[in-house]
């Protein structure tokens, strides 16, 4: 207890936990009591951010080197396994807590507008405000299983989410795979657990991360296997290969929903924990190049597969994969400031791109719905020349797709940059890291390339709505383009968090994390490179961003594209990337077909039926009766029977008992 | 005095009172074999009393009273199981068999 504003940052948690509390009870008995569910949804996010920002100003008033630790209850007391409820606040679960409430404020507000119509009102709202809730206790645990409740709160929250419309089966079979793949991760995570309390005797932040430098070897099996199975988690949760195919899928849920969980906030989970857990991946060498090389591979790839989508929000979701992947490269390289940067700017322009795009699919629904068209309203190619309606829209959107692309002084352009100086320059002593930045460079170039497809194909040239149905084309209420406004200022803005000491700014993000990341940082080799070849690095930068820009706005060629009725079927490599490279019919094919062979073909039909429910179960039974048969079989009913036994029996007393 | 005839002939008809519940099927004549087991305790009782004192013979008396009492209730068993099925042949009367 510090007897400063910080003690209270309970209150943020509760509060989310009492919306979903009060929300879950109104969508059960009250579900039309709209004005109530809006009023609490949104007031207790925006009570949480101001919550926040006190514990976040008073924590910054107390320059504490070590973090603030509020301890609760006793959760775990088993021997030395000592596991409380704790919640922790330092620098960096200040960024994250500060994220987590603003942004989520935004999208809060912005779903008033978007599912003002929808029958689930009450009920969504109560799902949004327990998801906040389980990522404040995500960011804000103290211990890794505190944490892991979070982690698991958020992927449950997802799942209900993603198949929030769950009377087609599509969304429902989104939300289950996503939430099987996170299975998959969340074994890691737990694997990872096991060896850390095994290898350090705690499972306390604190106490973990003090212990590991003397208790662990730098590059020992230890702490590579925990950091690599951590990464595993991550993996799942912030869609990483191999573990990414469920995040474009999870675009079936509502579109806040995107914006929210599936670029802002849940999925930057895993650039979360590696950060947290810094020292343990500076201890581990490898697993620092797995966690880079992964994330720059995932970068390009799914910058591949976001050239030729034409769903607008699916380029969204490999767009965000995508700059996943960056962060990764970023913690991975050591570079924790500049992934937890990117982190911060990409969920401000990520989450305006997410919520315009709801703008554009709400516009577009409307419209088709006005003309009982059955139009995919989510399809690009039915879209264009959507900014002579949507003004507002197109020009918030572009905000962010200049960020995106990293065109200065926008705040996507510092934090890439940043990520990609940071490989660059470990690649001076560690040339493997030359090949990620070379890597992040290609999908630099590929994100400028579709964020900009992406803007022609949806605001600029023709319309190819359908002449009736452009007509009731126009701009979401203000209650949805207000958080996109707020939004394109940070996009704008955000930048100026962290400018680079090289642009004469202060590097206020870098020094303000440093004492988290200062232990694992000096333990990394030294590097460094001339201020010069800085420069050059923020020139090829620049140059790779505008070459995307500039090419796509002269290679893409609205006018002739089809409305999707009419379109033709796409060929060759296009038709290979509009399939994703085919990886979800691969691990269907090496996957998901043998596991269910092996469970319906053996599982079932053997192991269930035959072992378990005919010899366990009935074998069970047939035992007993054929028991009882036997000892049925001294009941004759003849009563000189039951005396001959008798007397034979006392016969035998008297001669073996008594003597 | 005498107590080694006593006991053997107790012992004597103890044994043919077992002999008859085992063998015999008639539900009055097994009756009359428990009775006969009965008072050959009581023999038993009567006979080593004279020597163990006196409380062998009280309790040939308690012996006495529960066998009036049991052949009273036995007896009437007896009677309602012939009305029900006109035998007391114990070889008919098997109807508690598992």
């Amino acid at each position: 207890m510090t007897g400063t504003a910080v003690d209270l940052i309970w209150l943020a948690p509760a509060l989310a936990l009492a919306g979903f509390v009060l929300n879950g009870t109104l969508a059960l008995w009250r579900p039309n009591a709209k004005v109530a569910v809006t009023v609490i949804g949104v007031g207790v996010l925006v009570g949480a951010f101001a919550v926040a920002g006190a514990v976040v100003s008073a924590f910054a008033g107390l320059h504490a080197e070590a973090p603030v630790v509020q301890q609760y209850w006793s959760w775990m007391p088993v021997g030395t396994l000592q596991v409380d409820v704790a919640l922790q606040v330092d620098q960096l679960s200040a960024v994250m807590v500060l994220v987590v409430t603003g942004v989520g404020s935004l999208i809060h507000l912005f779903s008033v507008g978007y599912m003002k119509a929808d029958a689930g009102y009450a009920r969504y709202f109560a799902y949004l405000n327990l998801f906040i809730f389980f990522m404040l206790v995500l960011v804000l645990g103290a211990n890794f299983p505190l944490m892991f409740v979070g982690w698991e709160g958020v992927g449950l929250c997802s799942y209900l989410l993603i198949g929030f419309w769950f009377n087609e089966k599509v969304n429902a079979d989104a939300g289950k795979k996503a939430f099987i793949v996170n299975r998959i991760g969340d074994f890691g995570f737990l694997v990872a657990m096991f060896i850390i309390f095994w290898a350090t005797g705690s499972l306390d932040f604190r106490e973990v991360f003090s212990r590991a430098p003397t208790l662990l070897a730098t590059g020992g099996g230890a702490v590579t296997a925990i950091t690599l199975f951590l990464f595993l988690g991550c993996t799942g949760k912030s869609a990483q290969i191999p573990l990414y195919t469920w995040l474009p899928d999870a675009m079936q849920g509502p579109t806040p929903v995107s914006a929210l969980i599936h670029a802002a906030t849940m999925v930057t989970a895993g650039v979360y924990l590696v950060a947290r857990c810094n020292i343990l991946f500076a201890l581990a060498p490898i697993s620092g190049a797995v966690v880079a090389g992964v994330g720059a591979l995932t970068a390009l790839f799914a910058a591949t597969i976001a050239l030729k989508q034409w769903d607008i929000k699916r380029v969204l979701a490999y767009s965000t994969i995508s700059q996943l992947g960056y962060m990764f490269v970023g913690v991975g390289t050591g570079a924790m400031a500049a992934g937890v940067f990117h982190l911060v700017t990409h969920a401000f322009f990520k989450a305006l791109l997410f919520l315009g795009s709801g703008s554009v699919i709400y516009a577009m629904h409307h419209a088709y719905h006005a003309t009982h068209s059955h139009e995919d309203a989510q399809d690009m190619r039915n879209m264009g020349g959507l900014r002579r309606h949507m003004p507002w829209t197109a020009a918030l959107m572009w905000i962010a797709t200049l960020a995106i692309a990293g065109v200065p002084p926008l705040s996507g352009f510092f934090s890439k940059d940043e990520i990609l100086a940071a490989a660059f320059t470990r690649g001076t002593v560690q040339p493997a890291w030359y090949a990620f930045w070379g890597l992040g460079l290609a999908a630099a170039l590929l994100t400028a390339f579709y964020m900009t497809r992406l803007m022609i194909y949806t605001f600029h040239g023709p319309s190819r709505t359908g002449a009736d149905a452009e007509a009731h084309l126009h701009e979401a209420p203000w209650i949805m383009t207000a958080p996109l406004v707020v939004l394109g200022l940070l996009s704008i803005a955000g930048g100026m968090l962290n400018v680079p000491e090289l642009w004469s700014g202060h590097a206020w993000l870098h020094h303000w994390l440093e004492p988290v990341t200062a232990a694992g940082a000096a333990l990394l080799p030294e590097a460094h490179v001339s201020t010069g070849m800085e420069w050059t690095l923020v020139a090829i930068a620049v140059a790779v961003a505008v070459t995307g820009i500039v090419g796509a706005w002269r290679l893409l060629k609205p006018e002739a594209l089809a409305p999707a009725r009419s379109a033709p079927a796409e060929r060759g490599l296009a038709k290979v990337l509009r399939n994703k490279w085919y990886v979800d019919e691969l691990y269907d094919f090496f996957v998901v077909q043998p596991l269910l062979w092996l469970s319906r073909e053996v599982l079932w039909k053997y192991v269930d039926q035959r072992a378990v429910d005919g010899a366990g179960v009935n074998g069970a039974a047939r035992g007993a009766r054929a028991l009882g048969w036997l000892g049925s079989r001294l009941q004759t009913g003849q009563v000189g029977v039951y005396v001959t036994v008798f007397v034979v029996g006392v016969l035998l007393i008297l001669w073996r008992v008594a003597p | 005095m005498l107590l080694e005839p006593a006991l053997v002939i107790s012992a004597v008809l103890f044994t043919l009172g077992v002999a008859g519940v085992l063998l015999r099927r008639n539900a009055i004549v097994i009756f009359m074999c428990v009775e006969l087991m009965l008072n050959a305790v009581n023999l038993t009782f009567v006979a080593l009393a004279q020597r163990l004192g006196v409380g062998g013979q009280v309790f040939v008396f308690f012996v006495m009273a529960v066998a009036a009492a049991e052949a009273a209730v036995g007896l009437a068993i007896i009677l309602a199981v012939y009305r029900h099925k006109q035998t007391v042949n114990l070889q008919n009367i098997n109807i508690l068999k598992g």
